[in-house]
């Protein structure tokens, strides 16, 4: 039988990365009982390898839990694990939604952090009450009342009631979990008697049940074998299981209001699943679906091209299974003179775009050639029309264009005062605007405007070497405007590569394109003829290099027990000649422009 | 000249390994001279069994140190060559023979057995160098060894390692302008290159030493063509240089894509049986090759038939090396005509009718030639 609502909360936990949610998460259903002490691995909620490695979320997750409070009564818990990361906003957003409560989790040795903000002020927005947690009191450098005094300098909120805990060790947890019944609501709404409304959370692809669905009920009853339609879709599916997460999958006879699980519905295409829809009765359909939610849009882009030609196949199909459990993933197929076939993909940052390489890496063994990171355009034509820029080597003929426009972003910076400096000043290079600077205590917080696409490029590995690890970074989008940008392109003996062409502003346009002029003379190895190496705006050539041709090469000694082995030597080297690029009369081994893709600003 | 057609004997042991040397050498102290000579005999006629009614045009006698051998063992060779082949009146017979006064002892010896050429291992003419190298003679017992063979023998030639750890060209034009008053006819010389699987390549790894660049090697190559044919002996091959007519007739076979048989632990050959030619390789350990030879006669693994794209490859790869080039008859095809031209543009190559030809320039691009063009 389902809870009533007032013997129920949900509850999600926020916070930075590393500050110990998942541990945290992980001593709470240790501690309710929701696995037994074999049972436990750490970070259980993280089950994506690269999730546990890197100590991050990316997919959301729920469990249930029992919790038998000093009342003497049995609550339900319903918890959600948000990704900290702003590539993941989506995911956290509609997390959320679903809850109507946060655990404000910081590290007492670090204290509040960019990241934490941003997700502090997603909880405001949806209305959630908001438990501060002081984290990881068991370490020597912690410092309860400094973390407090941030909670409150920083974000403004009242710590007051902030529960002090180790995740690692399990102090305080009872105190917490006490906390969670009496501080934080239940359910607002949700009707018993009411025609069923359900919130579809997330959906994600498993190889055993099909498609699965995180949902939490509003009104009414999700059971098995009830006929239930999806009103976005407009797609009606019979429900073969209900049940919960404990994190073990563990079935139900019915999900009531309020309450959190998962159910399935012989679905095989995620794509049907559309995260913020509406589940309702289809015989009783209730009278207005929920806002839901917007989709996400990817703002960064690359490409990638498998290294060995033969792996396109591969990486398509490897391109296809991320998909299945990830809608946010864009891709489409390319065709690069430089690098062959590959697929043009779109992230929703950069974070989430190096994750998807590193699972194709990783788990499907592919090599690849990412190009550049790159952001969506807009492009005003002369005749009125607005077309979307997905790739610099689409740019249209500048004689066509009336002005271009690139989005920006609201970049939050927490620093330490000593490198404040050194931040301002890459904010100010890379075109930023000072929007804010407060301090907290002895850190800096600094709000920026900064062009997205500055900030795709190396921005996030600049930040931190200057300032030692030390400073957080966030951001949220924050519309288009239009600036002078232009496509910078690069040519080998007169021919564009068009896997290194990129739009950038015009002033930064002269000393990029030296920069990658002089790169790729010390990458593209010496050949039978000389190689103009040019970067160009337009028509014009703003740098150039030349590469001297080949001065010696030649074996010393070749004699008759010499011929198979440097024949076989002659042969290996034709076959790296397919992953060589005809430009004019030269060729180019494709490792030359992976390394010049590589290149970042101080080198 | 008639077709080319020579017989390459490998003596594989050392008195010591050099530090430069990746060839298929050992330091033994017990060799069984008879047992050699017998296994050589077998498998002298083995081959000969399969190859009926050919000319010897050139025996070469390389290793390891040939002239390490008992002087009765290069006799036997050679008459057992002639006993299975018909041997040309005008053959060359050249051995490989360290400059040290206990080998030049008996060269007297090898020339009653039947050798008429020597190429001497001097590698340098600085007695530093020569240690550096590893070798066991100092540049005056090399002089010396040199005096010896030219006197004994009708024709002799030594070889030089340049572009060693801070060789400047100054140094090298020098040395081999001393070396120049010694010579008659005929050098090689070697630019150091360094092997996996050597003294010098660990070394080299550890930092130890540097070896010039590509630019520095460019300009010691140049400078050995610009001192060698003042001196009148242009180079033929890549590091070969001689007088006219005093080219190494066995090494042409190589370079001409002949015929030849190797005879001997770790010896390849290229063979024509039936139309087809054959790669024979023996196995390179000397008692494994010698349990073979009993065994079976020869001491290859099995003999692999060289399709038409490897012997495209192997002809023009070998071809190119002589300043003389290479016919691109019955390859015509094969060839991009523009790639062809586009080197001619460069003055690396001169196509003259069906004949491919590396100017001198192109002698030293020429890796970068054969990877441009086939």
């Amino acid at each position: 039988m389902s809870k009533p609502l007032e013997h129920i909360r949900n509850f999600a936990i926020i916070a930075h990365i590393d500050h110990g949610k998942s541990t945290l998460a992980d001593r709470l259903i240790q501690t309710c009982g929701g696995l037994e002490e074999r049972e436990m691995k750490e970070q259980v909620l993280d089950s994506m390898e690269i999730e546990r490695e890197r100590g991050i979320t990316i997919k959301a997750q729920t469990v249930r839990l029992a919790y038998t409070a000093k009342d003497g009564i049995e609550y339900q818990l319903n918890l959600m694990d948000t990704p900290g990361h702003v590539d993941f906003a989506y995911e956290v957003s509609r997390s959320l939604a679903s809850c109507e409560g946060s655990l404000l989790v910081v590290d007492s040795t670090q204290g509040v952090e960019a990241q934490t903000l941003a997700n502090v002020y997603q909880a405001i927005e949806n209305d959630h009450e908001i438990l501060p947690v002081i984290n990881k009191i068991d370490l020597p450098a912690a410092d309860i009342d400094k973390a407090k005094e941030q909670i409150e300098d920083v974000i403004g909120l009242d710590a007051t009631d902030a529960v002090p805990v180790s995740g690692k060790t399990g102090i305080n947890i009872d105190q917490l979990l006490e906390a969670i019944v009496t501080k934080l609501p239940c359910p607002k709404e949700g009707a018993a008697d009411k025609p069923t409304k359900a919130l579809l959370v997330d959906s994600w692809y498993d190889s055993y049940l099909g498609v699965v669905i995180l949902v939490r009920v509003i009104d009414g009853y999700l059971r098995k074998g009830q006929k239930i339609r999806f009103m976005k879709a407009k797609a009606t599916r019979d429900i073969d299981r209900v049940g919960m997460f404990t994190p073990k999958h563990v079935l139900l006879d019915e999900l009531g209001p309020g309450e959190m699980g998962f159910i399935t519905a012989s679905i095989k295409d995620i794509s049907e699943t559309k995260v913020g829809d509406t589940i309702t009765d289809e015989k009783k359909p209730c009278e207005t679906a929920l806002p839901g939610f917007k989709p996400s849009i990817p703002m960064v882009f690359c490409s990638l091209f498998p290294v060995d030609a033969s792996e396109y196949e591969k990486l398509r199909d490897s391109l296809g299974k991320i998909k299945l459990n990830d809608a946010s993933l864009h891709y489409e197929t390319e065709s690069s003179q430089a690098l062959g076939l590959g697929f043009r993909c779109g992230f929703l940052g950069l974070l989430h775009m190096e994750i998807i390489q590193e699972r194709l890496e990783r788990e499907f063994d592919l090599d690849l050639i990412p190009t550049a990171p790159s952001v969506v355009y807009k492009i005003n034509m002369t005749d009125g029309s607005q077309i979307e820029l997905y790739n610099p080597v689409d740019m249209p003929d500048v004689q066509r264009i009336k002005s271009v426009e690139e989005p920006w972003i609201k970049a939050t910076i927490l620093v330490p005062d000593e490198y404040l400096g050194g931040i301002l000043t890459l904010c100010q290079e890379r075109r930023g605007v000072q929007i804010e600077l407060n301090y907290a205590g002895n850190r800096a917080l600094v709000v920026y405007r900064l062009p997205l696409n500055e900030v795709v490029f190396d921005f996030y590995d600049r930040l931190k070497s200057i300032s030692r690890g030390y400073a957080s970074f966030d951001y949220a989008l924050d519309g288009y405007d239009e600036n002078d940008l232009v496509k910078l392109e690069i040519r080998v003996n007169q021919e564009p590569v068009d896997a290194l062409a990129m739009i950038v502003h015009k002033d930064a346009a002269e000393s990029r394109g030296r920069q990658l002029c002089e790169r790729l003379k010390d990458l593209i190895p010496r050949q039978m003829f000389k190689i103009a190496i040019q970067a160009a705006l337009g028509g014009k050539i703003i740098a150039a290099e030349h590469l001297s041709a080949l001065r010696k090469d030649v074996t010393a000694k070749c004699y008759g027990g010499d011929v198979s082995r440097k024949r076989k030597l002659l042969e290996k080297q034709k076959k790296g000649k397919k992953k060589m690029r005809q430009y004019g009369n030269v060729e180019i081994p494709q490792s030359a422009f992976i390394n010049a893709l590589k290149m970042g600003d101080d080198k | 000249m008639s077709e080319l057609f020579g017989v390459y004997i490998h003596w594989p042991f050392c008195a010591s390994k050099c530090p430069y040397c990746d060839f298929n050498s050992h330091v033994a102290s017990n060799i069984d001279h008879h047992a050699w000579r017998d296994a050589y005999r077998r498998e002298i006629e083995y081959y000969a069994s399969l190859l009926k009614g050919r000319v010897v045009t050139s025996v070469f006698f390389g290793g390891g140190t040939p002239s390490l051998m008992q002087p009765e063992t290069t006799a036997h060779v050679l008459d057992t060559i002639a006993e299975n082949w018909s041997v040309a009146r005008d053959a060359e017979i050249t051995l490989e023979a360290n400059p040290t006064s206990v080998e030049a002892g008996k060269f007297r010896d090898f020339k009653s057995a039947g050798v008429n050429r020597v190429s001497l291992g001097v590698q340098s003419m600085r007695d530093d160098e020569l240690k550096f190298l590893g070798r066991q003679h100092t540049a005056a017992e090399a002089i010396k060894a040199i005096t010896i063979a030219r006197d004994t023998f009708e024709r002799y030639s030594f070889d030089l390692i340049y572009a060693r750890p801070e060789q400047s060209v100054t140094d090298w034009r020098a040395e081999l302008q001393d070396a120049l008053r010694y010579a008659d006819g005929h050098l090689s010389l070697y630019q150091l290159t360094i092997e996996p699987g050597t003294a010098f390549h660990t070394m080299y790894q550890r930092k130890d030493f540097e070896v010039p660049d590509e630019d520095d090697g460019g300009a010691l190559y140049e400078a050995t063509q610009e001192v060698m044919e003042e001196a009148g002996l242009p180079a033929y091959e890549v590091s070969n240089h001689a007088a006219a007519g005093q080219e190494s007739l066995h090494n042409m076979t190589y370079w001409r894509y002949g015929d030849y048989v190797g005879i001997g632990p770790g010896a390849h050959g290229r063979i024509t049986m039936n139309g087809q030619k054959q790669a024979t390789r023996a196995h390179k350990a000397p008692d494994v090759w010698m349990g073979r030879v009993k065994e079976n006669g020869h001491g290859s693994h099995d003999f692999e038939v060289i399709t038409d794209d490897q012997l495209f490859e192997e002809a023009m790869m070998m071809g190119l090396r002589l300043r003389d080039g290479v016919s691109i008859t019955g390859y015509e095809e094969r060839f991009d005509m523009g790639r062809i031209h586009a080197l001619e543009g460069e003055g690396l190559v001169t196509l003259n009718g069906q004949t491919l030809q590396p100017t001198v320039k192109g002698l030293q691009r020429l890796n970068g030639i054969l990877n441009y063009l086939l």
